[in-house]
């Protein structure tokens, strides 16, 4: 935030004088109002008796919505009811084939059963998909990362997470799809679409999971709700973006051909959209199994499941196996898909006539599924991997974390009390004691001068919910938290991504290590954390900090390097030296890129933030997993909508800067 | 100049109406960008000055266009980028909707044609060939060839059989398994011109068909595209801002300058009397010498006698310049029945080859 102040009176120039004007007096008041708090209480700390019960209206209307509302034909709990039964064959089916096997009742005592998919089968199919999608060194990555969940014994709870994933993305992939279509087809469809995802997109997850869990109640169905909830805005907009993106000719030629409006679609504009398209299927994959672990907490078994009882438990040695296990099958699933979307265009080649020739990934996958399901009858072994064959690092963790914990104990205690006492408490302690008037003031002010009377209305009105709906002290605690990681994020990022830019190898290598960083799961972070410093607020930053830190190297790095050749050329010949190019050239230019990473950090921060209410905390992220825990849908609803406030704010204020900065330099 | 007094006005007057018959006509076509652009239209009963366009925030893309395009003829649209020629040829198929004006095509008004009845026109009477081939990226060469026949319901092997014929007419067999990124920009330009043939239409329209290609391939492909029209005779609108090319390949040539067609007439009239400044430029850095003809440069007949040898009034002068030039005489020009119409001297042929504006 304070870069933000700062840089806006550098930016105001020759004008920056009625702007100095104005934060002095806004400042001079803030003081004002806090040194007559005991006259004026109520600009201090919002008055408790102010509050408008919104949260109690909401949790009404659920009620209402559940047990009295009538859509003619039939109930709303009857339409509950009857999703959650649709959507309970494909996820069951799914589940029996992967992991549960099926059981058929043919009379009263008898039962046939028949075996799940063979793990060998499914390790091949891995290697035959990796090689299908690109070639054999990703064959070799998906089939090692499929080994590794048998081998360590991770298999039933990765098949009950996957069965999840394969019937919640086609679902959200198509859903997504036809929304998508829709708006790009109708203007006003989309205007009434684009802010709905935005405001979906700054929603944390564990707000989606209560009033899920309110209206599908708790199990796998509800979890997989909430999972395509989740996981379908990213694919609405690829989809929106996409058919926007077709050239126009090509739109024009499928008119001239006498295209109908349905060929149109599905024959020019869709298959030509693909490349977009795919980068939402991956979006979709990716987000849903981060929120599948997740909706653990609602009953969707499987890895996020055996993550959080470990943690539960302080189990640590089988909570980093089962987080290795949700990283690998990230991993090897956004591979898959990247590499499938990434695929060229397709090439001629002679047509031969058998049809194994034709499809010869799919003849042997099939082949090898058949032989190695079929043999598994017979053979235990392939049914699931004998438990003296598994390997488990389990105790080898728990020995490193006692290591860790007798030999280093002092010193990282000493390292976190000290920044506990010098530096989170006290910035804790001043946003507490800011009077909400003068900040919301502020705010008002920050967008004024960034954007005009809209943006300044809109962040005021926002700030304005939060405390008229009662979470402004939570919400104070939630800026701190956050923006106390942010800040460190940055401190560490930004160097990292202008080492990068700077030298091709630091860049090719960190590239790796943050495009892996950021298909974890958010939940995988809460483990090591956990491990070495317990819970509490500095658990929580460390946590948000290794979360959010990936956008502002990445940021940095790309807007580094897209400063124009031919200045740096100039400016070398002026005779800069490194040092000077960077401080006065580069960074400069990169600055309105680097604060949009900054934003990006926000928003990531802002996510991990309410996850990290599982280690501890007490702010808004608190707030909704009490309500989570309590089924209390209003108060969850309320608290999760006013983190997306704080989002929002603090993507427009910056937005605004960046995009001014960007004009100023030429840059847009 | 000399050499221009002697062209009656009539002889060079603005040849609106092609010789044989039209096959599709503008008239008054309009075409705002803009909010409601109609009713400003309207407002200014149908002839708003370029003025009123402006303060109004609208673009004036086409401006009351009117002409006709015989059948079998090539018609060149050419302008400066922007002039409005995509927008133009796009409101003969209404892929652009005009603001006002009709389209005359095969007797009645395209622009009250239903979404039904043009999508049947589009299928089965217009083909269109674009600037950046618009290929299908997933279709190979045979099913980008055997698209538009495959919308409207064509069965699979009669469909491909036709697509295999016109990939053969475009000089693309064997390659009919490629898809669109394997192959050369002049080759997928082909694709895209076998494409718009393959329904057999009418009326074939292209949109800067060849500006993305590299000037040899260019030229290659003008030479393709005479040959094929020499076998099919269709009528052609052509856009370019190549006037070269016009000249190449038009019968007659419309000149555009923001949004308006301020002339239309043969190559070789445009060359002799533009109409503006601007047209004047558009054809100063042409070599004269390919585009007039004797007939356009001759001077009546005085004396019969020292006449030497005979020129055909409908040659070039690039073609008989050698010929007048050493002559020991004026040149006699004749008609196709052999008639002599008027005679060429070496003077007025040197005039014309080195070049000194036949015009000015
Ligand atoms: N959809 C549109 N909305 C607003 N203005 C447009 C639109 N399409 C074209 N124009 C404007 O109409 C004018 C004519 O455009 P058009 O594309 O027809 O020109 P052109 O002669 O084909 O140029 P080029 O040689 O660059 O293809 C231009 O000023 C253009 O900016
Ligand atoms: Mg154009």
């Amino acid at each position: 935030m304070s870069t933000v102040l700062a840089s806006k009176e550098a930016l105001a120039g020759k004008r920056s004088h009625p702007w100095l004007v104005a934060w002095t007096a806004g400042l001079v008041t803030t003081v004002l109002l806090y040194a007559f708090r005991d006259y004026w209480p109520w600009a201090w700390q919002y008055p408790r008796e102010w509050n408008v019960p919104l949260r109690f209206w909401v949790s009404d209307f659920m009620s209402w919505l559940v047990n009295e509302f009538d859509l003619g034909l039939f109930t709303f709990k009857e339409l509950t009811r009857s999703l959650s039964w649709l959507l309970h064959w494909p996820l069951a089916a799914a589940q029996s084939l992967l992991s549960a096997g099926f059981g058929i009742e043919l009379s009263e005592d008898e039962m046939l059963r028949l075996p799940r998919l063979s793990w060998l089968g499914i390790v091949a199919l891995a290697v035959i998909l990796g090689h299908l999608a690109r070639n054999w060194g990703l064959a070799a990555l998906t089939g090692s990362c499929f080994l590794y969940l048998a081998l360590f014994g991770q298999w039933d709870s990765a098949m009950v997470t996957l069965s999840s994933i394969i019937i919640a993305v086609p679902i959200g992939v198509t859903a997504g799809l036809l929304v998508g279509i829709w708006g790009f087809r109708s203007a006003r469809v989309e205007a009434i679409i684009t802010p709905v995802l935005d405001l979906m997109q700054t929603v944390p997850v564990f707000a989606y999971l209560v009033p899920v869990l309110f209206l599908f109640g708790f199990g796998p169905v509800a979890a997989m709700i909430a999972t395509i909830i989740y996981a379908t805005p990213p694919m609405v907009r690829c989809t929106m973006l996409s058919l926007k993106l077709v050239p126009t000719e090509t739109v024009e030629f499928g008119r001239m051909a006498g295209c109908t409006r349905r060929q149109l679609l599905w024959r020019v504009q869709i298959p030509s959209a693909r490349p977009t398209l795919m980068v939402g299927v991956n979006q979709v994959i990716m987000l849903s199994l981060n929120m599948v672990i997740i909706a653990s907490m609602i009953g969707a078994g499987g890895l996020g499941f055996d993550v959080l009882s470990s943690l539960k438990r302080l189990q640590f040695g089988q909570g980093v196996e089962a987080g290795l296990a949700i990283t690998l099958l990230a991993i090897a699933l956004d591979r898959l898909s990247q590499a499938f979307a990434n695929q060229p265009p397709p090439e001629h080649r002679e047509q031969p006539t058998s049809w194994l020739k034709r499809h010869p990934h799919l003849g042997i996958a099939l082949a090898v599924i058949l032989v190695t399901t079929g043999l598994g009858v017979f053979v235990d072994a392939l049914r699931s991997l004998p438990e003296n064959l598994t390997l488990t690092t389990g105790p080898f963790w728990n020995d490193v974390v006692s290591w860790v914990n007798v030999n280093f104990f002092d010193e990282l205690d000493a390292v976190k009390s000290w920044l506990l006492l010098n530096f989170l408490i006290p910035v804790k302690r001043f946003l507490l004691q800011l009077p909400w008037v003068a900040v919301t003031g502020l705010v008002a002010l920050a967008g004024y001068q960034l954007g005009g009377w809209r943006l300044a209305l809109v962040s005021a009105s926002l700030a304005l919910f939060i405390a008229v709906t009662g979470n402004w002290e939570k919400s104070m605690i939630s800026i701190y938290l956050c923006g106390i990681s942010v800040l460190f994020a940055a401190a560490i990022g930004i160097p990292i991504g202008i080492w990068a830019a700077l030298n091709n190898r630091v860049h090719r290598v960190v590239q790796n290590i943050i495009d892996t960083l950021q298909t974890l799961p958010s939940f995988v972070y809460l483990i090591p954390v956990v491990m070495l410093f317990r819970v509490g607020d500095f658990s929580a930053m460390i946590a948000i900090v290794a979360y959010a830190v990936v956008p502002a190297i990445r940021y940095t790095d790309h807007g580094i390097r897209q400063v124009p050749p031919d200045l740096i050329e100039a400016s070398r010949a002026m005779g800069c030296s490194r040092l000077q190019l960077l401080r006065r050239v580069q960074l400069p230019m990169a600055m309105p890129e680097i604060m949009l990473g900054i934003n990006q950090t926000i928003m990531m921060a802002l996510a991990m933030l309410v996850i990290t209410a599982l280690v501890g905390t007490r702010d808004l992220g608190q707030e909704v997993y009490i309500a989570l825990t309590k089924a209390d849908t209003g108060r969850g609803v309320v608290a999760g909508v006013c983190v997306a406030f704080i989002a929002i704010i603090a993507d427009r204020l910056i937005g605004a800067w960046a995009r001014k900065k960007k004009r100023e330099l030429g840059l847009a | 100049m000399a050499t221009t007094e002697s062209i009656s006005s009539a002889d060079l007057s603005e040849q609106l109406t092609p010789e044989n018959g039209s096959k599709i006509s503008c008239r008054g076509v309009w075409k705002l960008f803009g909010d409601d652009a109609e009713g400003f239209l309207a407002d200014y009963s149908g002839a708003p000055s370029t003025e009123a366009i402006q303060r109004a925030g609208l673009i004036g893309a086409v401006r009351d266009a009117s002409f006709d395009v015989g059948d079998g003829e090539i018609f060149v649209i050419m302008g400066l980028s922007g002039s409005g020629k995509s927008t133009l040829v796009r409101c003969m198929s209404r892929l652009i909707e005009p603001t006002a004006g009709e389209v005359i095509f095969d007797n009645r008004n395209l622009l009250e044609a239903s979404e039904r009845e043009l999508t049947e026109i589009r299928r089965h009477k217009m083909g269109m060939v674009f600037q950046h081939f618009a290929l299908l990226p997933h279709l190979s060469v045979l099913g980008n060839v055997a698209f538009p026949l495959q919308v409207q319901g064509v069965e699979r092997s009669k469909r491909e059989a036709r697509a295999l014929e016109v990939i053969e007419l475009v000089g693309l067999k064997g390659r009919e398994r490629y898809y669109p990124r394997e192959l050369s920009g002049g080759q997928q330009q082909r694709v895209g011109i076998a494409r718009s043939l393959a329904v057999e239409p009418d009326i074939w329209l292209l949109d800067e068909p060849f500006s993305a290609l590299d000037p040899l391939i260019r030229r290659e492909m003008q030479d393709e595209f005479l040959r094929l029209q020499n076998m099919l005779h269709k009528t052609i609108v052509f856009i370019t801002h190549d006037f070269d090319e016009a000249i190449r390949l038009a019968d007659r040539i419309a000149i555009m300058k923001d949004g308006e067609i301020i002339q239309i007439g043969a190559p070789e009239a445009l060359v002799l009397n533009p109409a503006s400044d601007y047209v004047a430029e558009f054809t100063r850095d042409i070599p004269r010498a390919k585009v007039l003809t004797t007939g356009a440069i001759m001077e009546p007949l005085q004396n019969r006698e020292s006449l030497r040898g005979r020129v055909s009034m409908h040659s070039k002068i690039a073609e008989v310049s050698e010929q007048v030039v050493a002559a020991d005489g004026d040149v006699a020009v004749v008609d196709d029945d052999g008639n002599m119409v008027g005679r060429l001297s070496r003077d007025t042929v040197l005039a014309v080859l080195v070049g000194k504006s036949a015009s000015s």
